[in-house]
């Protein structure tokens, strides 16, 4: 028989095994050891232990507030827009390393989001275009390409559609980068965003009436977020720039952890009109203005450092 | 390059392509089936909690939700999966127990809305449909997040 008629099939029964071998690979992941050698299809219905360890087996995720919730949690606290503390786009040639692209995708998707939720129309359509250059310079394919944004540019004036948009490339490009091995960066992303949250937060509140104040309100609720961050960071523990991100964050942890806030316990009720569950409890929040004014320095001076 | 050169460039490049294109697929289910159940609610653009998962497989999600906000949270499995079961617990409240869908029929979406910020955690689990099956269903299991005050 001719030997080169023999390769095709040689090359597919390979690649038929090594599909094989991925397909069981992937289908049980790391956990269940002994489905992988094969035991698992011996024994035909699943033994108490095998079922007893995909019982506990557990994928574990943190997620931050999206750069859109960041910007609506801002507005809906009453604040105003001020463009002067985002970040100028005209800086984007800056960032020529996958850490400082990283984090200004996460710093100009939150700047997008807040020019957008105010109906800044020129402004949203500059920070896509930032956006965009970050998530090209990081190779992410298609989160943010022209199509997307002459969409944008067509239907400038309808908000629902604006913020469906934004969703889309932020989706884009967080599943892009998980899907392809790249969760660190998929990390320092959402932190970059969180970072620009906090900062145009900071630098909005007035704080002779940090008291009854919505925005302080919403700035101190971050504390409950850190271990939430510094849990995602460590899930990347052999990425440098994850950990020299997660050095930032400890640094806030600092200043946070002197802030005060007392949680009382949570009751459900749910309208049975609406179906809307209230989750109602009490709450109350402790910042002296010298810890406010600590936190705004550390978040401006960290913030300076990853758009400089 | 010689033809063995080919071949092992060939599976390397089968090896790498196709767990991304597995998990690419519940990128796609995420989009496609889960996000326009999220209507009027819109998606907040996180992408945080979407995974294959197995019968029988558990995945915990921990999400700040802040107060004053109209929330909805959506957890969808792909059709072959059976009603993904999830629950919420109060993180700083001794993980007391806020909601189990199992007690709304397995409703696959929660409207919240919070007097207070709370830190939450999401356990979904993927029940086992047939505990005689030697080969559990695997399918795409997504959390979403939207609200109504963009």
């Amino acid at each position: 028989m001719n030997r080169n008629l023999l390769l095709p099939g040689k090359f597919f029964l390979l690649l038929f095994v090594s599909f094989s071998i991925l397909a069981v690979s992937c289908k049980l992941g790391t956990k269940t050891g002994s489905e992988g050698s094969g035991e698992f299809e011996a024994s035909g219905a699943l033994d108490a232990e095998t079922q007893e360890q995909l019982n506990t087996a557990k994928r574990i995720f943190y997620s931050l507030p999206s750069p859109l919730e960041t910007a609506m949690l801002i507005k809906n606290a009453g604040a105003a827009y001020n463009e002067e503390l985002l970040n100028p786009t005209g800086n984007t040639a800056r960032y020529i390393t996958s850490k400082g692209k990283a984090l200004n995708l996460g710093i100009y998707s939150t700047d997008l989001s807040y020019a957008s939720l105010f109906d800044q129309t020129q402004a949203t359509l500059d920070y896509i275009g930032a956006a965009k250059e970050m998530a090209d310079g990081l190779s992410i394919l298609d989160a943010i390409d022209e199509e997307t944004i002459e969409f944008l540019e067509e239907n400038i004036n309808n908000r629902e559609m604006i913020i469906d948009i934004i969703s889309e490339t932020l989706m884009n490009s967080s599943s892009f980068l998980k899907e392809n091995g790249m969760e660190a960066t998929a990390s320092i992303v959402l932190v970059g965003g969180w970072m620009e949250g906090l900062y145009i937060a900071t630098n909005l509140v007035d704080d002779s009436k940090l008291k009854e104040n919505k925005l302080v309100e919403r700035i101190v609720d971050q504390k409950l977020s850190l271990d939430i961050i510094v849990n995602l960071l460590m899930q990347s523990s052999e990425d440098e720039d994850a950990m020299a991100v997660l050095e930032d964050v400890n640094t806030l942890k600092v200043i946070f952890d002197k802030i005060t806030i007392v949680q009382g316990e949570v009751t459900a009720v749910e309208d049975p009109e609406t179906n809307v569950t209230i989750l109602q409890s009490d709450s109350s929040i402790k910042i002296s203005k010298d810890v406010f004014r600590e936190l705004k320095a550390k978040v401006s001076e960290i913030r300076s450092s990853y758009i400089s | 390059m010689t033809k063995k050169g080919l071949l092992f460039i060939s599976l390397v490049v089968c090896m790498i392509a196709l767990p991304v294109a597995m998990n690419g697929q519940c990128k796609q289910f995420a989009k496609n089936t889960c996000k326009p159940g999220l209507d009027p609610y819109q998606h907040d653009g996180n992408y945080d909690a979407a995974a294959l998962l197995i019968e029988g497989e558990q995945a915990d999600m921990y999400r700040v939700l802040h107060a004053d906000v109209n929330y909805r949270i959506g957890v969808c499995g792909s059709g072959n999966l059976s009603s993904i079961h999830f629950k919420v617990q109060d993180v700083r409240d001794n993980f007391k127990v806020i909601y189990d869908n199992s007690e709304h029929d397995f409703d696959w979406k929660w409207d919240v809305k919070l007097e207070s910020s709370r830190q939450l955690r999401i356990i979904v689990t993927v029940p086992v449909s047939d505990e005689d099956s030697s080969s559990p269903e695997e399918g795409c299991v997504s959390v979403m997040i939207g609200s109504t005050d963009f």
